[in-house]
């Protein structure tokens, strides 16, 4: 995506690029990374609610959504295997930009300001703060282990691939794995609505620059910097 | 329930022939799969069992035949692998299978052919019962019968990791599960086990489980008198003993027998995955959706303020002035 | 069986040699679990395989196949030689005290007499010393030294456990344990009983190895005793039926015999059959021979069968060879010179041995008609498929008529079991599709012939158009009418001999049994042992009565056991000669001072002192014999022979050949393979899992057992090189088959004749029709050769090689 500094025809809507406004937008993701985005979110969803059909008896009535017991756990893996495809795709795009660096290290030391709001003793950031980077990174290992032990587990087409104890073995990690990723989900989903202005990101692609400016100033900065922005309208 | 009949004693004797009402009914039911309010039955059945004396099985397969004309299985036609197991292990259409051990028996130097009917052993502590999460599907009765209710089954396989007896088959025509049902429908009018029936040696009896215990300590005398002196009976303990249960020639050692677990129990694992992890992930995920809702309820949402959108204004706009000069200059 | 199922439960000590009875008789196999468990009885087997009972056995031996003689003789000797014999019941009741005469003498593997061109004995010399009397001369002191005693102590001096070990490979001490555990049975309080069927039968010396356990039985007091006898496991649910209806070629019903060329009319006929009695006082029950012989032939032919015709004898066929066994009949077929064969319930392709020769002779046929429930590969010999049966379709002009039939489930009738109870079943299902019974069927085509013959005549049709065909239905005779000819009637008032003025049976009413049947033509019946399974108080065999006084297993109210309901054999043999018991806690017959009382139906006249009359009333001695005379064409003792394939030499006459009487035609001999060629020993079985060739059309039977396989021992594989599990070709001079290979600890080398003897188990279920997987049997390999006295093949001992080798091709048949 990037363009050779001082370039003037930056696409229009292209991704890390800022619209003059007013009010001024900066695009964070482009179509592309939306719906795949979305696909991995919603594959997640009803992973989480299929498996949790099965994780909890009190939690069995949630087969109903899917047709019934015989079809949530048919489902369910196959939609683990869209979800692993489809996370992977974006985790393609985004891992370079999820590299822990030291401004990491200070924002997670300061997590208390991260909490309370304050986010002026906080460093300047990059596209990401250290928080998301968890989450990818968590979600991205949880995945695997969830992929892996979720084959295993799979009665109709792997259950004759590994011994009993192994599979006994891979289901209770399944169940770890998909709880703590349901934790990862859920301050995932939290922070993107407790951090105000986050949604848009994700939904219209845009994120307006006081966004950018209190969250990701160094990403802001940098695109500005490049010259990355479009003509007002 | 004053007039109703109490499970057979034996398969022996003559079954009654007039036709009878079932007699295990969901209010006999003791433990009912992913259930956890149960009511308590109104009556105790005694409590019955299958005991397989393996020292008179002859191995001849009448048990297997008996067990799929009853329940009206359709076994495939397989190839010989060279052994006599056929089927080669137990399938959704085998609830049982005789598996032959050629075992040289080390103090006398003789050949044993150990001939072991494998399949259900109806635990009174179910492993398969306790991994299930679909309500319902697995029900043990009073009488001690652990049996598959295959309409609630949803076919997920954790019957077969919950199992310490490596028993359930998920079928791959309906993808449920399927194990010896202690012929829990012949039971119910009366009857003893269609394999028990069939069986020509009485290798296999049925009654109740106490019946079953003295039996097997006659033939256990008879076992040491011919020189089997760790001859006994097979109930183990790990899984609060069993309804099907064996008289072993060498019970120090069950291993021999085609692997029959020497201390079987539900597996840790299985303990771990369906109690700790299971209270303990809906507690914390209980918590961090509840802290989450009440945090964003009560606490202040990080909110981008008017100065913010400002300083990004400008910033962009010195930017694009910069820029502009750049090019200029170019 | 000289016992009978139930009886099997008194035993101490079972002896499975010669057979397999968990696996082939299962069900009656559930007595011999009844003894062990009640009793604590053993249970010893001795076979070349450790079989599924072997499994359930207190003890096992392995035995080299063809050898048992040698064995059994070994535990003879034992006991003689160790004083473990029931001396009184020896010395009472066997004809241990006759004298030979003279000249008979055993040496170098052969008895006297021996032409080996006519590969025939004279037998002359085999026969007791006639006192002036005209009786046998005896000495009840056992000292005259051409006793049959002594003499037999001579016949089994050689067999030493020593040579035991060499001829039949069992371990010395295995063989001394099984000899000591039987000699224990000599006492009066322990019995043993022999439970055996083909392992013996099928040899060409079947006959030689049952005599030799029925004489260790003789000296051991066990037979006419609870849980004691010589008990033929009898194979299909109805072979006892067919030999005592005399559904063979020399046999007429009840064990009456077939004619010969020599018997030119009745009264020649009967002169060699109404066997006087050999010592004063016996019973020698053949002197009613007549008595049966005539109401049989009122029976076939009614009035036609008259005095003056000598009761329709020349209706009779007449014998010109001993007998048309099917070996004969088949040889007589690849000749050329059979035209039809009409094939009813049988299925010789996968039955009898070198299949080649079998598929030969039926290519020869004009015609052929099955009459079978399935579609056998009997009546689909002709056709292609692929490995699995390799012949030329067009090349074979056989015309095959394939009739179904009904099976036992779809028909009323009794089947008799081994214990000779004639069991009644009724119909449970109606027959499927166009099949019909099989009395229907036989029914139209002698209608039909009949009606050809009265039409057009022909050289002889007297005995057809005269056949007495009185049912309601001519087109379908029932069971029921069928049965009730059996038992027979009185065709005319049959007085009370001890008072002719009262009628004992009026015309047209059923007899009681067998002991109102006449020789004036006033009574007929089908076969006469069978008499009283239908009297005039009913279907004795629907009878189900299971009460069992005392709990002794005769069960005498259940269905009908011939003759008159006996359970046991022998039974006066269970008691000593003044009548006692031998075992008080066993007793089935005991003298009361004035008659027989008891559990069983006493095989002697009730009212016979102990001391008068022998309990062997079919022999002329009225005792049994340990030297049978020349009843036997190959020996009046058992004496060891190897099999025609042997892979070993005979030790008593290391150029002998298999059964040096047996016949062998001259084709087959060519086909005798030797060790050199082939050199391990096979044998051939059935699996408890299937029935023959017919339950491989059931798809439950055809799962639990789905393939043809071998079985080799470890030792064997590793030579071999041969996989568990894997393919392998095994080939005799006759023939070669294509197998998986059960590799199994269950088979072991035996050492015989100082060297390895390497065995193959072959079972017999597989062919090309049905539902399990296409596959062969061990008749592809099998010698066409038989028993000397009998005929049966000697399919349990021939001579094959092996190899490891690849699938069979198979070929998909369009019909
Ligand atoms: N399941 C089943 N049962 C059957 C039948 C069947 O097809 N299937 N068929 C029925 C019929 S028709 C018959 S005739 C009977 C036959 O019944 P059995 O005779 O009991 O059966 P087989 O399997 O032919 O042979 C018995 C045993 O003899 C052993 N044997 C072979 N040669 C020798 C020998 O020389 N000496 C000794 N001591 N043992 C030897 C073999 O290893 C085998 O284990 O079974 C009847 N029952
Ligand atoms: N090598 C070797 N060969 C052997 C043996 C061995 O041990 N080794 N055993 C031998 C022995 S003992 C036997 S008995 C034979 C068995 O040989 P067969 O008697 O040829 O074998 P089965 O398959 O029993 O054949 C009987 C046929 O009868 C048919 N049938 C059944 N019920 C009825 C009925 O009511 N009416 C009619 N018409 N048909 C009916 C069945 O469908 C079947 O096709 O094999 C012999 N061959
Ligand atoms: C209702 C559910 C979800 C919502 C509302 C949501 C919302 C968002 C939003 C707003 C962003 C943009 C944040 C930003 O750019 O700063 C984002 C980013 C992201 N989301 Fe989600 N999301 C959801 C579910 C998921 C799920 C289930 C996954 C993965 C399994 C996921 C993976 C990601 C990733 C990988 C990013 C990019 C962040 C990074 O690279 O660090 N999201 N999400
Ligand atoms: C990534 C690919 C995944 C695969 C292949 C997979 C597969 C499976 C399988 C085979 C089962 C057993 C039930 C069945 O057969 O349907 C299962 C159960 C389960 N899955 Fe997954 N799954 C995956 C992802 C997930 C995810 C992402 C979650 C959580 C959000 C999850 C949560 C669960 C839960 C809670 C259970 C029930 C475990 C229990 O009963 O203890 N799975 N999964
Ligand atoms: S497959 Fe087993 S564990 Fe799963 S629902 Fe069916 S019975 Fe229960
Ligand atoms: S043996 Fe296995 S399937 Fe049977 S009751 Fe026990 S745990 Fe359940
Ligand atoms: S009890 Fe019934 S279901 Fe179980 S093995 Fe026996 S016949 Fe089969
Ligand atoms: S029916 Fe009885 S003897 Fe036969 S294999 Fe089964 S348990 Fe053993
Ligand atoms: S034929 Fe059937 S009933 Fe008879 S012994 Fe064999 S298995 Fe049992
Ligand atoms: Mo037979």
């Amino acid at each position: 995506m990037s363009t050779p500094a001082g370039t003037k025809h930056t696409k229009l809507g292209s991704e890390d690029s800022i619209r003059r406004g007013p009010p001024v937008e900066v695009v964070r993701y482009g179509p592309g990374k939306r719906i795949n985005h979305w696909v991995t979110a919603i594959s997640l969803i009803l992973l989480l609610l299929s498996g949790l059909a099965m994780f909890h008896p009190s939690l069995f009535f949630l087969t109903e959504l899917f047709g019934g017991g015989q079809m949530t756990r048919w489902l369910h893996p196959w939609i683990g295997v869209v979800l692993f495809i489809s996370f992977f795709i974006l985790f393609a795009q985004l891992w370079k930009l999820n590299l822990p660096n030291r401004d990491d290290v200070k924002w997670a030391s300061r997590i208390t300001d991260v909490i309370g709001g304050h986010e002026e003793n906080l460093p300047e950031l990059g596209k990401y703060n250290a928080g998301q980077k968890f989450i990818f990174w968590g979600m991205a290992a949880l995945i695997i282990v969830l992929i892996v032990t979720g084959i295993m587990a799979w009665e109709q087409y792997f259950g004759h691939l590994t011994s009993i104890p192994t599979q006994r073995i891979a289901l209770l990690l399944h169940s770890l794995a998909a709880v703590a990723i349901i934790l990862v989900f859920i301050l995932h989903v939290y922070a993107a609505i407790w951090t105000r202005g986050t949604i848009r990101a994700m939904t219209r692609g845009t994120v307006t620059g006081g966004w950018a400016w209190r969250h990701h100033r160094k990403w802001l900065k940098d695109i500005a910097g490049r010259g990355r922005i479009d003509p007002a309208e | 329930m004053a007039n109703t009949m109490d499970s057979p004693r034996t398969a022996v004797s003559n079954p009654p022939v007039q036709p009878m009402e079932t007699n295990l009914t969901q209010r006999d039911l003791i433990r009912r799969s992913a259930t956890s309010e149960l009511p308590q039955p109104e009556r105790q059945l005694t409590p019955v069992a299958k005991l397989i004396d393996v020292s008179k099985c002859i191995g001849c397969k009448a048990c297997q035949s008996a067990c799929v004309e009853w329940n009206d299985t359709n076994p495939a036609v397989g190839e010989n692998v060279g052994v006599y197991e056929n089927p080669h292990d137990l399938t959704a259409d085998m609830f049982t299978l005789m598996r032959f051990t050629e075992w040289v028996n080390p103090e006398t130097d003789n050949l044993e052919w150990l001939i072991r009917k494998d399949g259900c052993m109806h635990c009174a502590d179910p492993g398969c019962l306790k991994a299930c999460p679909a309500p319902g599907a697995i029900v043990q009765y009073s009488n001690g019968i652990v049996d598959f209710i295959h309409d609630n089954c949803i076919g997920c396989g954790y019957c077969v990791k919950g199992c310490p007896f490596n028993i359930p088959r998920i079928s791959k025509a309906d993808h449920r599960a399927y194990k010896c049902t202690l012929c829990s429908d012949r039971v119910a009018v009366g009857q003893g086990p269609a394999c028990a029936k069939a069986c020509p040696t009485q290798a296999i009896v049925f009654g109740t489980k106490e019946d079953m215990k003295k039996h097997a300590e006659g033939r256990i005398a008879d076992l040491k008198s011919r020189g089997y002196a760790n001859a006994g009976l097979y109930d183990p303990p790990g899984v609060g003993g069993t309804h099907v249960m064996y008289v072993l020639h060498h019970n120090d050692k069950p291993q021999i027998y085609a692997d029959l677990p020497v201390d079987p129990k539900i597996s840790a694992v299985v303990q771990t995955w369906k109690g700790a992890t299971k209270y303990a992930g809906l507690a914390v995920m209980s918590l961090a959706a509840a802290g989450t809702i009440l945090h964003g309820l009560f606490a202040k949402a990080n909110r981008v303020s008017k100065h913010e959108e400002e300083e990004a204004k400008e910033l962009v706009d010195e930017s694009v002035e910069h820029a502009e000069k750049r090019e200029e200059d170019a | 069986m000289t016992n009978a199922w139930t009886d099997i439960k008194n035993t101490d000590l079972v002896v499975v040699m010669g057979g397999n009875a968990a696996e082939a008789h299962p069900c009656g196999f559930k007595w011999v679990t009844e003894a062990k468990a009640h009793r604590g009885a053993k249970l010893i087997v001795v076979d070349p395989r450790y079989t599924r009972t072997a499994s359930v056995s207190d003890f096992y031996a392995p035995i080299r196949q063809g050898s048992d003689i040698a064995f059994l003789n070994g535990v003879m000797k034992y006991c003689i030689d160790n004083g473990r014999v029931q001396w009184d019941y020896m010395k009472a009741f066997t004809n241990a005290s006759y004298i030979v005469k003279d000249g008979f003498g055993y040496k170098d593997g052969l008895f006297t007499g021996y032409n080996e061109e006519k590969r025939d004995y004279d037998r002359s010399t085999w026969d007791y010393v006639i006192g002036e009397d005209g009786f046998a001369v005896t000495d009840p002191t056992l000292e005259h030294p051409r006793c049959v005693w002594n003499l037999l102590k001579e016949h089994l001096a050689p067999y030493t456990p020593e040579l035991v070990e060499q001829v039949c490979g069992t371990p010395k001490d295995k063989f001394l344990k099984v000899a000591e555990m039987i000699s224990e049975c000599s006492t009066p309080t322990k019995t043993m009983t022999s439970m055996y069927a083909l392992g013996w039968t099928q040899h060409s010396k079947g006959s030689q190895n049952i005599r030799a356990m029925a004489m260790l039985q003789l000296i051991l007091g066990n037979i006419g005793v609870r849980g004691g006898g010589m008990n033929a496991l009898r194979g299909h649910s109805n072979i006892q039926g067919l030999t005592d209806l005399g559904l063979m070629s020399h046999l007429l019903t009840g064990y009456l015999t077939m004619p010969s060329e020599k018997d030119t009319d009745f009264e020649t006929y009967m002169s060699t059959r109404q066997f006087k009695p050999l010592r004063p006082g016996q019973t020698s029950y053949w002197q009613n021979y007549r008595k049966f012989m005539v109401s049989f032939q009122k029976a076939m032919w009614g009035d036609a069968a008259t005095a003056e015709n000598g009761w329709a004898f020349n209706y009779l066929p007449k014998l010109d060879v001993p007998a048309y066994d099917v070996l004969r009949m088949f040889e007589l077929m690849n000749n050329g010179k059979v035209n039809g064969y009409i094939c009813q319930g049988f299925n010789p392709i996968l039955a009898f041995p070198n299949r080649t020769k079998v598929t030969s002779s039926l290519s020869k046929l004009k015609f052929m008609v099955t009459m079978d429930p399935l579609e056998t590969e009997t009546a689909r010999f002709w056709e292609n498929h692929g490995d699995f049966n390799d012949v030329d379709t067009a090349s074979i002009q056989t015309e095959v008529f394939q009739l179904p039939s009904t099976c036992f489930a779809e028909e009323d009738g009794s089947l008799t079991n081994s214990g000779r109870w004639l069991q009644w079943h009724w119909q449970a299902s109606s027959p499927p599709g166009e099949a019909k019974h099989d009395s229907w069927i036989v029914a139209q085509i002698f209608l039909r012939m009949r009606a050809l013959y009265a039409k057009e005549g022909g050289a002889f049709p007297d005995p057809i158009l005269n056949l007495s065909w009185e049912y309601e239905d001519e087109n379908e005779p029932t069971a029921e009418e069928l049965a009730k000819e059996i038992n027979g009637r009185a065709l005319s008032d049959v007085m009370d001999p001890t008072d002719p003025t009262k009628v004992l049976v009026a015309a047209g009413k059923q007899v009681v049994n067998f002991s109102q049947l006449k020789d004036d033509g006033s009574t007929m019946s089908g076969c006469w042992i069978y008499s009283g399974c239908w009297n005039e108080q009913g279907n004795n065999m629907g009878r189900r009565d299971n009460h069992d006084p005392d709990e002794t297993g005769a069960y005498l109210g259940w269905t009908f056991a011939w003759p008159l309901n006996r359970r046991t054999l022998y039974n006066r043999a269970s008691a000593d000669i003044n009548g006692k018991p031998w075992d008080p806690t066993r007793k089935l017959l005991e003298w009361d001072g004035a008659k027989w009382t008891g559990y069983d139906v006493p095989d002697i006249a009730p009212t016979a002192k102990p001391q008068d009359v022998g309990p062997f009333i079919m022999n002329q001695e009225g005792v049994s014999r340990l030297f049978v005379r020349g009843m036997m064409r190959d020996g009046p003792f058992p004496a060891h022979m190897e099999p025609f394939e042997s892979p070993v030499e005979n030790v008593f006459n290391r150029k002998m050949r298999g059964n040096p009487v047996a016949r062998v035609f001259a084709s087959d001999a060519a086909q005798l393979g030797t060790s050199a060629e082939f050199p391990y020993a096979a044998t051939s079985y059935r699996l408890t899992e299937h029935f023959h060739y017919w339950t491989k059309h059931n798809r439950v039977n055809s799962a639990l057992q789905p393939e043809f396989f071998v079985e080799i021992s470890e030792e064997l594989a590793a030579e071999k090189n041969i996989a568990h599990g894997g393919w392998v070709r095994v080939w005799s001079k006759r023939g070669s088959v294509k197998a998986k290979a059960v590799v199994t600890k269950r088979i072991r080398p035996l050492i015989c004749d100082g060297k390895p003897v390497h065995i193959v188990g072959i079972p017999l279920h597989w062919g090309f029709t049905g539902s399990a997987k296409k596959g062969f049997g061990p008749n592809s390999l099998a010698a066409f050769v038989g028993d000397a006295n009998i005929e049966t093949p000697e399919s349990k001992a021939f001579l094959v090689n092996i190899e490891p080798s690849t699938a069979p091709k198979d070929k998909e048949v369009n019909v």
